[in-house]
């Protein structure tokens, strides 16, 4: 080497994360560490187990936990893949509506899921009514059988849809080779479906049962006692009940190994991408005869068992809308402050990881990663470690918004960071070098090439954001007090006191909100721009 | 005038040697077969590629330590030279003020480049409303703007049809021969080098050379340039494999 220092072209032109940023990233990076870390510290150190013991309800808590993961796991994905292979090979109106509305459970509040589902299965619901009008004797829904109904109900439509881009990725051709070879429905299964599910059905499976592994609100109203309780429930009855903090942190300390183990043992499963692409294109004319009867009698039956309960919910909550006492309207107050709060944590924790992703040379890796896996710890886990942190220094119960806009928060990155960094990655493919070449600054940088490209998916992100955060009820049960409950809370306070129609009211009222959040921010921020505008 | 001097590029397998002279105000094509390193070699002169080894100097100023802003160049690529959610001004007003704060006179030279290039009327529309020629006219617009001494082209017009392309290198011609401006040119066509370039730079086997006049070049084209273009030497025939 020769004459002045030689710099790499690296460092002549690529992007360095300014300090601002960088400062952003590490605050967002100590807080996520403190968060899992902490709490699980926390909760090692106050765990007793010599003195709590392991009860037999807790081994019981631990075998309902994973039965139910498990069951869940299995029905969601059995069923999904006759629908998503219905919707894949067949065209019929109202296809693309459906498939969207496939993605709505996840902004739906459990709580409302849980109020619709009562109102087709529980004891006054539809289902019961039918059957003692033919002089049947009724059946509960609560136990075990219900927490599945309510898991499956969130869950068949996330697995339709990553197996749904199972058969979006079958190529083309091999349709069209198919049909030009005159393959039977047994061979399209050998050869083309059969080795497409194998790849996608095992990352479905895992997907849907760390889900419900961590289940909470749905075990809280139909589960519970000492046959349907999960762990996470039982840490809160630990906590709330008995005020035995050295049992919930113990709960929450076997909480935390399984979590972590389930991660581990199921990481090798690749978990695929939430978009959705080739789902448009033209297919070769699908079977007749039973495999159209077939398909048709899935498409309708999920049609259904998705579109009735929440039918259900504004039918029954509709009428009494109006007239819903103060103290929930109080709580809706509390529910906007919290959603609010999360929503702006969240877009500093994704701008702050998701550009260090993208600038943060070596660094870059591990703001991903721990972006992705925002959440190691379980909602309830967390909440029992900073309680237990927080307890001797403040009062818990004024932690209890910023707590829960902050776990929310959290709770949504990891999905906020998978649609905002395919964006961000194109742009930059797309436009860095034109960017340095004309030699845009940092600000005009972020301004003119990366925000336009990024707008809709933060939007989007945002939008669920907020959702999820209006209508979770998870770790600020542990911490708020009569008069701090939002609204969620209030709602299961109204379901547990059998005040079925104020209840139902705020079902419907969630309902709105949680949807309202999402398309106002989806719009405000996302922009109204046509989808495909630009290049 | 351009120099590299002891120009070295490796990256992993692939390495480049530039030993060679370009004078202020030439027009070159730069030609050779594909992955020969014609585009790493516009790369390394506009700041995108590093440099293993060697100087690029400009007026006998070196600046191959300067970020690609800073050099005496502008560069149109294959494709995305233009922001897609900016208008036809705002692309062009880009190449004078990079944050888009411009005053009075600068919006309207940045109308004055738009109106040279044949694109007054279309200022307020955005990429994906403008046809493949309009969008390379609007690059151009900002090449003029900039008013850098050296322009690089890597193949900014390959989408277009053959008319069009002879369109935008007539276009190119007269806005290079108006600002003095040298000009490097990739291609894979030799009917490119022949429309816009009196000079061709041989890129293959490792080696950026000289430029020789195009003509006779193309008249009687070395064993790599041959191969590349198919046909055979007149003295040597190769065997086609």
């Amino acid at each position: 080497m020769s004459g002045a220092a030689r710099l790499p072209a690296e460092t002549l032109w690529r992007r360095r994360l300014p300090a601002s940023l960088t400062a952003l990233a590490l605050a967002v990076a100590a807080l996520l560490l403190l968060l899992n870390l902490g709490a699980l510290g926390a909760v090692l150190w106050r765990a007793e187990p010599g003195s709590a013991g392991f009860r037999s309800a807790d081994w019981a808590a631990l075998r309902f936990t994973l039965t139910q993961a498990a069951l869940s796991a299995l029905i969601s994905v059995a069923l999904a893949v006759p629908v998503a292979r219905a919707l894949a090979r067949r065209r019929f109106p109202g296809r693309g509506v459906l498939i969207v509305l496939m993605g709505a459970p996840f902004i739906l509040p459990s709580l409302v899921a849980v109020a619709g589902i009562l109102a087709i299965f529980g004891r006054n619901g539809l289902a019961n009514q039918a059957l003692a009008w033919l002089g049947h004797g009724g059946f509960s829904i609560y136990g075990l059988q219900g927490v599945l109904v309510a898991h499956v109900f969130f869950n068949l439509p996330l697995a339709t849809r990553l197996i749904l881009q199972g058969w979006a990725r079958v190529p083309a051709e091999h349709l069209r080779l198919a049909a030009a070879l005159g393959f039977d429905g047994r061979a399209q299964w050998r050869h083309i479906e059969g080795p497409m599910l194998r790849q996608v059905v095992p990352g479905a499976l895992a997907v849907v049962f760390l889900i419900c592994l961590s289940s909470f609100a749905v075990a809280l109203v139909l589960g519970g006692g000492p046959r349907a309780t999960t762990l996470e429930l039982a840490i809160f009855q630990a906590f709330r009940f008995d005020f035995d903090l050295g049992r919930a942190a113990l709960l929450a300390l076997v909480q935390a190994v399984l979590g972590l183990l389930a991660l581990l043992a199921l990481a090798r499963f690749s978990l695929p991408m939430m978009a959705l692409g080739g789902l448009d294109r033209p297919v070769p004319p699908p079977p007749g005869g039973l495999g159209r009867a077939v398909d048709a009698l899935a498409i309708t039956l999920a049609a259904a068992f998705l579109l009735l309960p929440l039918v259900m919910v504004v039918l029954r909550g509709l009428p009494h809308l109006m007239g819903l006492p103060a103290p929930v309207w109080a709580s809706v107050g509390q529910s906007l402050k919290v959603a609010g709060l999360s929503v702006l944590l969240l877009a500093a924790m994704s701008a702050g990881l998701g550009l260090a992703a993208l600038w943060a040379r070596r660094a870059a890796p591990w703001a991903e990663g721990l972006g992705m896996s925002a959440l190691l710890a379980s909602p309830m886990v967390i909440g029992t470690g900073l309680f237990i942190m927080a307890f001797p220094l403040i009062n818990p119960a004024q932690l209890a918004l910023p707590v829960t806009a902050l776990v929310n928060a959290a709770m949504a990155l990891p999905f906020a960071l998978r649609a905002m960094l395919p964006a961000l990655r194109q742009a930059e493919a797309d436009f860095a070098r034109l960017s340095a070449s004309l030699g845009l600054g940092m600000g005009a940088h972020l301004r003119l090439v990366l925000w336009p490209r990024l707008r809709r998916p933060a939007g989007f992100a945002l939008g669920l954001g907020a959702a999820l955060s209006m209508g979770d009820l998870g770790v600020i049960m542990l911490f708020a007090q009569t008069g701090g409950e939002t609204l969620p809370m209030q709602l299961h306070r109204l379901m547990g006191a059998y005040r079925t129609q104020d209840a139902a009211g705020a079902a419907l009222l969630l309902l709105m909100l949680s949807l309202g959040a999402f398309v106002l921010l989806e719009r405000l921020i996302g922009g109204k721009e046509p989808r495909h505008a630009g290049t | 005038m351009l120099e590299l001097d002891g120009l070295r590029i490796e990256q992993g397998g692939f390495r480049l040697r530039a030993d060679l002279v370009v004078e202020s105000g030439a027009r070159v094509a730069v030609l050779g077969p594909s992955g020969g390193g014609k585009s790493t070699l516009l790369g390394a002169l506009a700041g995108f590629v590093a440099l293993s080894a060697g100087q690029i100097r400009w007026q006998g100023v070196r600046i191959d330590t300067l970020p690609p802003a800073a050099r005496p160049l502008s560069i149109l690529f294959q494709d995305n030279n233009l922001l897609p959610h900016l208008s036809a001004f705002d692309n062009v007003a880009l190449g004078l003020s990079p944050a888009l704060r411009l005053d009075r006179a600068q919006r309207a030279s940045v109308q004055a480049a738009l109106e040279r290039v044949g694109l007054g009327a279309q200022a307020a529309q955005r990429p994906a409303q403008l046809s493949g020629g309009q969008m390379s006219r609007a690059a151009l617009a900002r090449v003029l703007l900039r008013a850098r001494p050296l322009l690089l082209l890597d193949e900014p017009f390959a989408a277009l049809g053959p008319a069009l392309k002879a369109d935008m290198l007539d276009l190119v011609g007269e806005l290079a021969a108006e600002q003095g401006v040298t000009v490097l040119m990739v291609s894979h066509d030799p009917a490119d080098a022949r429309r816009l370039c009196p000079l061709t730079l041989l890129v293959a086997e490792g080696q950026a050379h000289q430029p020789a006049p195009t003509e006779e070049l193309l008249a009687a084209p070395p064993a790599a340039l041959a191969a590349y273009l198919g046909t055979p030497r007149p003295t040597t025939p190769q065997p086609r494999s």
